[in-house]
């Protein structure tokens, strides 16, 4: 190896290391903070000094109701994911397979209406709903959510049956399926692991939204877990409990975070969809 | 599960179509009868454009409609308590251009100010670890998965983890030797919330360039260095010019993203805090003190003016956000196609 080999190495080392540590760094100093004392919450060392799960049990506490949050979450995020992905399947299918006319103009009006910024939906939906008293339900954030959720679902997806060989339905059909039978049994099973992605990165976008779930409701049994960790109260009005709020926020990222790390080759491949031909 | 959708009998009409149509004939890869397919795609599109026109075309229409009503209260001419909001017509917008001029248009720099100060920083280091990943053989599976955890981290929790490292007695303090109130107003508020959003943000431009940079063969940087081109003419002249369009794409998104910014300075900084107050915040603020009149106004001119750097975006540097989705016809004539794609994808606000 030359001497300029060696230091091209070197540098692509020091590279690496400088994102891994650019992208980790302030998530590790969460996971540090939340393991620490309250009495030494401020201290800067790397290591927390001595290991305490106080901060995780504060956060379970009943008066938090964190746990209660966290069912929130779970609940409106999935239902979003879940009607979701039912409506977007099919459309994404025609996008995929279909020939029809305006087919380039409907995707691109699809995909436009998530660029939506999504305060302009909030307002008249918040003055809509507080008059029909849809005010703290779960269905006022899961409508709202739609609006960016079932694009995402729908390009993903057109994505996915773009890529599968049109000789499969080709080969179902000369064995004597119907178009929809084809699509049944043969695409739909195929298409299971890019519908699954498609699941992940929708969930993973409902379960981060903050605006609607924090204009939509002011009472916090029905908060979802973002909106419930934000309002968080420590022994004082004016003490921030940056420790409980740490260990919550631990809490809510860690299910996301193991999921990325066990499919990240397919939610790199869906979130990447589209933009490299 | 998932079939319950498709009624049967539709299905079946639709598949005895297709099933009798003539096996593929070379060069057209897909024969089905338009008519067929058109039917068919009608029935699976129409239940996504529905729910889309529920949930964004017509609060969007009632947003504006919104927006030329008041706020219910002491009608200054009659000395009434109204219950009804009274129509207003442009009153909120002139409002906003003249007595609240100063709230709007100090979110509208903020907002402008942010986003393109974080577009422009996440697109440098977007690209630098695009360029770092691309090269990176051992350990790439480390930092994709690194990669991956500020895009996953949700928005408002990164909000309330920057403001622990921006806490007065926080570690970003302790790293500077400096003792700066980065929550308080000011200048350096800004800081904290560009630097919590390049974070979170630019793993997402990295990743959308590292797909760009993935599909450029290898043999064009070999004919490159054959003529003599040294690794920053290589840059700028294959790399860049390559990975031009996923840039283009993911800036776009970007954008667009960073002008509806609201979680972000909302916890890290506050609500109602001048230096940061963005038009997502000012928007959602009136709206919770159930000023929705003048809250629906400055929704629609924020609607706008992402609508407007979206069309600018499309037309000026040609932005192709669908993609090829078209069929056997569109594998000849590329600039037409090009030219086509754009020209479709401008008309979209206007249908």
């Amino acid at each position: 190896m030359t001497s300029t080999a060696k230091w091209r190495t070197w540098l692509l080392h020091l590279g690496v290391a400088a994102v891994v540590a650019y992208c980790l760094a302030p998530f590790y100093w969460m996971l540090v903070s939340s393991l620490r004392r309250s009495s030494d919450i401020f201290d800067t060392s790397l290591l927390p000094t001595s290991v305490s799960f106080e901060n995780y049990r504060a956060v379970f506490s009943p008066s938090q109701g964190f746990g209660r949050a966290l069912l929130n979450s779970l609940i409106v995020s999935g239902t979003t994911t879940v009607l979701a992905l039912l409506l977007a399947t099919f459309t994404a299918y025609a996008m995929a397979r279909l020939h029809f006319r305006f087919k380039r103009l409907i995707l691109t009006l699809i995909i436009a209406t998530s660029m939506f910024p999504v305060v302009s939906i909030v307002v008249p939906l918040l003055k809509l709903f507080t008059d029909i008293g849809w005010i703290n339900t779960y269905q006022a954030m899961i409508v709202p959510s739609m609006s960016f959720v079932l694009p995402l679902a729908v390009w993903n997806l057109t994505t996915f049956f773009k890529q599968m060989p049109d000789e499969l339905e080709e080969a179902a059909m000369i064995d004597g399926c119907t178009q929809g039978q084809a699509f049944r049994k043969v695409i739909i099973p195929l298409a299971a692991p890019g519908i699954f992605t498609t699941a992940i990165i929708c969930f993973i976008a409902a379960w981060n939204e903050f605006l609607i779930a924090l204009s939509m409701t002011n009472r916090p049994s029905i908060q979802t877990a973002p909106v419930a960790i934000s309002k968080f109260t420590g022994a004082t009005q004016f003490d921030i409990p940056f420790g409980s709020q740490m260990a919550a926020g631990v809490l809510v990222t860690v299910p996301l975070v193991i999921m990325v790390l066990l499919f990240q080759r397919r939610i790199v491949a869906g979130l990447t969809a589209g933009a490299a031909k | 599960m998932v079939d319950t959708k498709i009624p049967p009998g539709a299905a079946d009409r639709t598949g005895s179509h297709t099933g009798k149509s003539p096996a593929p004939v070379k060069g057209s890869k897909r024969t089905w009868a338009t008519a067929a397919s058109g039917r068919t795609a009608a029935l699976l599109v129409s239940p996504t454009l529905l729910v889309l026109t529920v949930v964004v075309l017509y609060p969007t229409l009632m947003a504006l409609k919104e927006s030329l009503y008041g706020t219910k209260g002491l009608d200054p001419q009659t000395g009434f308590i109204s219950d009804t909001e009274p129509f207003v017509g442009l009153q909120n917008y002139a409002d906003i251009f003249g007595d609240a001029g100063d709230r709007f248009w100090n979110a509208f720099w903020n907002t402008t100010f942010f986003t393109v100060t974080t577009v422009g920083l996440e697109t440098l280091i977007g690209v630098a670890m695009a360029l770092i990943m691309h090269r990176a053989f051992s350990g790439r599976a480390l930092i994709r998965a690194s990669i991956l955890i500020p895009w996953a981290v949700p928005t408002a929790i990164s909000g309330l983890l920057w403001r622990w490292i921006f806490n007065s007695d926080g570690i970003a303090n302790a790293l500077i030797g400096h003792q700066v109130l980065w929550t308080t107003e000011g200048f350096h508020a800004k800081v904290a919330v560009i630097i919590a959003e390049v974070w979170k943000t630019s793993p997402f431009i990295g990743l959308l360039v590292l797909a760009g940079l993935q599909v450029i063969p290898k043999e064009v940087y070999e004919a490159a260095r054959l003529d003599g081109a040294g690794p920053l003419a290589q840059f700028w002249r294959i790399t860049l010019p390559l990975v031009k369009p996923a840039l283009l794409v993911a800036v776009l998104f970007r954008c667009l993203d960073a002008l509806r910014m609201f979680d972000l300075p909302y916890l890290l900084i506050g609500a109602q805090k001048n230096s940061v107050e963005t038009l997502s915040m000012l928007a959602q603020n009136e709206a919770s003190n159930v000023r929705f009149g003048p809250a629906a106004a400055y929704a629609v001119l924020l609607f706008v003016y992402v609508f407007l750097i979206a069309l600018g975006f499309v037309r000026l540097l040609g932005a192709d956000l669908v993609g090829d989705v078209g069929g056997p016809a569109r594998t000849k004539g590329k600039s037409r196609l090009r030219r086509g794609s754009i020209r479709n994808s401008a008309e979209v606000p206007t249908a």
